[in-house]
């Protein structure tokens, strides 16, 4: 009933984006609410196009929804499209995200044009790379995003726009620029040549070629991981991030950590997981070891921030160290110990999007009103060392009332989502690699410490008389905040809807790491 | 085949002469003086029907001094289009108003007729007489804005230059006549099989690189070319960056494969264990990194897109250095796409200094709000140029990686090779950063001009929708790098 569904999925937001540009063609003036509303439509359609797409998903029927089509014969690439327990969270993060960000971004006046159509193509990008199976059209689509997100940032960021933007570019593309070898050793060494991505999980194990005293598939591996792990972004390489997500307007930052960062640890399960199994296997401790730094480091740097924006930005690195460990789980002897892992990995993966979203909206609506979000004033500030708040939980009670609620969603509190989805990460990092994950637990600690100190010099303490004229939520921002929330809270107590998308996929996916290890004969 | 048989396959060459001398005489009558641009338009139109109807031939002509096949075919094409789009471009360039617009035209048709020669000569002597037809043409070319002195400065270094490197591979023509008896290319390549001691043939091999080399710029022979590109009127920057580098890489490509590849598939290496593929890919490296390290620093747009096009010849070198079939291919694929992106830029560049005087990047400060079309565009080139995905230049790059990852040979080069495409992005994007992200501070308003929308849509549309289906144009390259045969 659903024929090509998923292409309607990708090009939907690329049709709005044509459309806007047409517009402008025919019409010259006022046209901002055009292009505001044909960006809803867009985003709105593929929300429901989503949701269409979910009734219908069977969670155990494995890949579904497929679309399969020659595109360069000569050269085997594909266009090869479909969806399974890994990508369906994902692309449901990408079209329910874009559909809040468009109306996050509703207060939006300089060039609307611009910003809607590069914000649609932005979307465009990224529902490809959630459901390609084919490494060539994978790449296209990762690629694509890189440059409506240079002018996202750049044009409409905050003061060090420019430089955020261009480094934000120049990360990303040294990581894929590798990430394209690794891939096109992956196609002419597996027998045949292909990157269809499901016909790689049976020839890429057998490549046994060697390059410069390694194993090619150690290399190979390495380029990927170059690739994903600046997206994700894995210590050392997440210096771009906080600089980005500050600089970015709300809705970009909104889009930058909640489905951004997913594609790097969505490419890994995706594509270096099944494909390279026996790496996989030897590379798991030091994918635990760098989540734990990602938590630890992460943390104590947000609690180093002033800046309300870069403390969130910082505990974004914090809660993908979280999925790195949960990642790294799949040797774990016990089965139920890896299961833990992985399912656990993916929906902190969601999780995640839907909690650092809310975080992002949040603090843009303190943003929007005081124009600045410092906790304290920093240093060179003409109100060096003085608190940037204070009280405001008696002047704005239902911002204070969601901003809590979120506070305590990202610092793990039980019975919200952010809570199952870490917990489940510890407990399968805890059977495959004891002491890194103790020394991570650390992290709920760290966690709790800034969240905590920012909420209370934020919203308790005597009101600060600037603020005095402060406005509460109004209807739109307290609208896009309920959905975000009802979800995390209906995930923190009732996590098997999402549970029970993923574990099918993850199941399969730790069967073949672990039969490709006692194949190997490494266990 | 005789020379007076041949003539029959040589009337594209021959009409290219007819026009060149029709339009010196349309000058020189005052009545038919304002149809030179037309009849130079209509020159190239003929030409390329002539082109048509030999299409499909591969046979030696003028007792083996040139050939013609479906790879000089291929070359024709590029460079009729890319003559086309320059001198349709020249006609509105604000830069080139003061000059005798006839004299112009009739030496870029000559130097089109010795580009012509130099994608089909497999004679040492053609290579010789081919690139010094064009050499020439470009000198005058260079310095034919007579009151500016950037102008002929460029044109004096680029004499200086040819000359000496036109020298240099002349003599290493020499010694190779001198080994081997021989100027045609397939009977040096038989000559050299199996020879004890290869010296001669390496001392052949790198001054004739140092000619060909200063064609292309190639490090360490690319000086000229910057300050050239600066100096020279931009419509010939952009020609230069385009069309006689194409034919360059067609020259080195033809001679290499045929003359220095081993074809008794003894030696993974060139005929007599002459490994010429690691000089060219040590070059290589030296050329991109060369080029992109030094665009970095520029300020001047010109002088930064001439550092650009060294790196791109870089690119190409480094998949022409492992010398198969699929690199080959992805070279004219490069050749291709790299010259409607390249033009592209140039064109954007010339709008922009028609009507704002745009010479530092700094100024295109605004241009995105003044001109969004053009602008637009000037970011796809961009993109492009820098290899990104859904441009074409993304697709060309792909291919020259594939290349390299297929021969299994210097993926250290293509390291090299990745590398400086990250490079290469920040000083492409310091020109989208400039339009689009600096503060407006010039607020001179400009009116957009219908032929450079036209003409820019002709170098962007290839450039983008290339990546919806590339099948057609790659199967027709792949069948066009059959090399003509020998005598």
């Amino acid at each position: 009933m659903y024929n090509n569904i998923l292409t309607y999925l990708i090009f939907i937001p690329l049709v709005g984006s044509v459309a806007m540009l047409l517009t402008s063609l025919v019409r010259k003036e006022n046209n901002d609410s055009i292009y505001k509303w044909i960006a809803l439509i867009a985003t709105g359609l593929q929300l429901l196009l989503t949701i269409l797409l979910l009734l219908d998903f069977d969670p155990k029927a494995g890949l579904q929804f497929e679309e399969q089509y020659s595109w360069i014969p000569k050269f085997g690439i594909e266009y090869y499209l479909g969806v399974d327990g890994l990508s369906i969270p994902m692309v449901f993060l990408t079209s329910f995200l874009s559909f809040i960000c468009v109306i996050a971004s509703w207060n939006i006046n300089k060039s609307t044009l611009g910003y809607f159509s590069l914000f649609l193509m932005l979307d465009t990008g990224m529902m490809g790379v959630f459901v390609s199976l084919d490494f060539f059209l994978f790449y296209v689509f990762w690629e694509v995003m890189l440059l409506p997100m240079y002018f996202l940032i750049g044009i409409w960021g905050g003061p060090q726009r420019t430089y955020a933007a261009i480094k934000f570019f120049l990360y990303t593309l040294f990581g894929s620029v590798f990430m394209l070898l690794g891939m096109l050793a992956l196609y002419f060494y597996s027998e045949p040549n292909t990157f269809n991505l499901i016909t790689l999980i049976q020839t890429a194990p057998q490549i046994d070629a060697e390059l410069w005293g390694y194993p090619l598939k150690y290399l190979i591996w390495l380029a990927l991981f170059i690739g994903f792990a600046i997206k994700v972004p894995v210590f050392p390489f997440h210096t771009w991030l906080p600089l980005a997500h500050v600089e970015a307007p709300t809705a970009v930052s909104v889009i930058l950590a909640g489905v951004l960062l997913k594609m790097g640890t969505y490419g890994l399960l995706r594509i270096s997981y099944p494909l390279l199994p026996g790496e996989v296997i030897d590379f798991s401790m030091i994918l635990a070891i760098l989540g734990v730094i990602n938590i630890l480091w992460g943390a104590a740097n947000a609690i180093a921030q002033v800046d309300l924006k870069k403390m969130v930005a910082y505990s974004s690195v914090s809660h993908m160290g979280y999925v790195l460990l949960g990642m790294a789980a799949v040797v774990a002897n016990n089965k139920a110990g890896a299961q833990a892992g992985l399912n656990g990995a993916v929906m902190q993966m969601f999780n995640h999007g839907t909690i650092t979203a809310m975080l992002f909206l949040l603090v843009g609506v303190i943003y929007d009103r005081a124009h600045h979000r410092y906790i304290f004033f920093p240093k060179g500030h003409e109100k060096e060392g003085e608190v940037g708040f204070g009280g405001l939980n008696s002047k704005l009670p239902v911002f204070g009332a969601f901003m809590a609620l979120t506070f305590f969603a990202g610092l793990g509190l039980p019975a919200l989502s952010g809570f199952i989805s870490e917990a489940m990460c510890f407990i399968g990092g805890f059977s495959a690699f004891r002491t890194i994950t103790i020394i991570g637990t650390l992290g709920i600690l760290l966690n709790a410490i800034y969240f905590l100190r920012a909420y209370q010099y934020v919203f308790f303490g005597k009101l600060n008389k600037e603020y005095e004229s402060l406005t509460d939520m109004n209807a739109r921002e307290i609208g896009i905040i309920i959905p975000l929330a009802f979800l995390v809270i209906l995930f923190g107590v009732y996590p098997s809807p999402l549970l029970d998308l993923v574990y099918p996929t993850m199941d399969s996916l730790i069967d073949l790491i672990q039969s490709s290890s006692t194949f190997l004969g490494m266990k | 085949m005789s020379n007076f048989l041949s003539l029959k396959y040589f009337l594209p060459e021959l009409c290219l002469l007819v026009f060149t001398l029709l339009i010196i005489i349309f000058e020189l009558i005052p009545s038919l003086k304002k149809h030179t641009f037309n009849i130079s338009v209509i020159g190239l139109i003929i030409t390329s029907i002539l082109l048509f109807q030999t299409h499909g031939q591969n046979t030696p002509l003028f007792m083996g001094m040139i050939t013609i096949d479906p790879f000089s075919h291929f070359f024709k094409y590029v460079f009729l289009l890319s003559t086309l789009l320059v001198i349709v471009v020249s006609r509105y360039t604000k830069e080139l108003e003061s000059i005798y617009f006839s004299e112009y035209l009739a030496l870029l048709y000559i130097l089109l007729f010795g580009l012509f020669l130099m994608s089909s000569s497999i004679n040492l002597l053609m290579i010789i007489l081919s690139i010094e037809t064009v050499s020439i043409a470009s000198y005058i070319l260079a310095g034919i804005l007579k009151y500016d002195n950037k102008s002929n400065e460029s044109s004096l270094k680029y004499v200086i230059f040819g000359a000496f490197a036109t020298g240099i591979m002349l003599y290493g023509m020499s010694w190779l006549y001198g080994f081997s008896g021989s100027l045609n290319f397939y009977q040096i390549n038989v000559s050299l099989q199996n020879l004890e001691d290869p010296f001669i043939v390496y001392m052949a091999v790198v001054m004739i690189l140092a000619g060909i080399g200063y064609k292309i710029a190639m490090a360490p022979f690319h000086y000229w070319s910057p300050d050239v590109y600066e100096g020279a009127p931009t419509t010939m920057t952009a020609y230069f960056s385009v069309a006689p580098k194409a034919a360059g890489f067609a020259l080195m490509a033809r001679f290499f494969y045929v003359s220095f590849t081993d074809y008794s598939g003894a030696s993974p290496l060139g005929v007599s264990n002459v490994d010429w593929m690691t000089i060219v890919a040590i070059l290589s490296a030296a050329t991109m990194t060369v080029g992109n390290i030094l665009a970095l620093r520029q300020t001047n747009v010109k002088r930064m897109l001439a550092y650009s096009s060294i790196a791109h010849a870089g690119y190409m070198l480094m998949a022409l250095s492992v010398a198969t079939d699929t690199a080959l291919i992805s070279v004219m694929f490069y050749l291709f796409t790299y010259m409607f992106m390249n033009l592209g830029a140039f064109f954007v560049l010339i709008y922009a200094n028609n009507v704002l005087n745009v010479e530092t990047i700094k100024d295109f400060n605004g241009f995105g709000s003044k001109s969004p079309f053009l602008a637009g565009c000037m970011v796809l080139f961009l993109l492009s140029l820098t290899g990104l995905p859904p441009t074409s230049g993304f697709i060309a790059k792909f291919y020259l990686f594939a290349a390299m990852i297929e021969a299994e040979k210097f993926y250290w080069l293509a390291i090299i090779a990745v590398l400086n495409t990250v490079i290469s992005l920040f000083y492409y994007f310091s020109i989208a950063k400039s339009m689009y992200l600096d503060k407006i501070t010039n607020d001179a308003s400009i009116e957009e001009n219908k032929v450079f929308i036209f003409v820019v849509l002709v170098c962007a549309i290839p450039t983008a929708l290339l990546i919806i289906n590339w099948s057609s144009l790659y199967d027709y390259i792949a069948s066009s790098i059959l090399l003509g045969l020998g005598l």
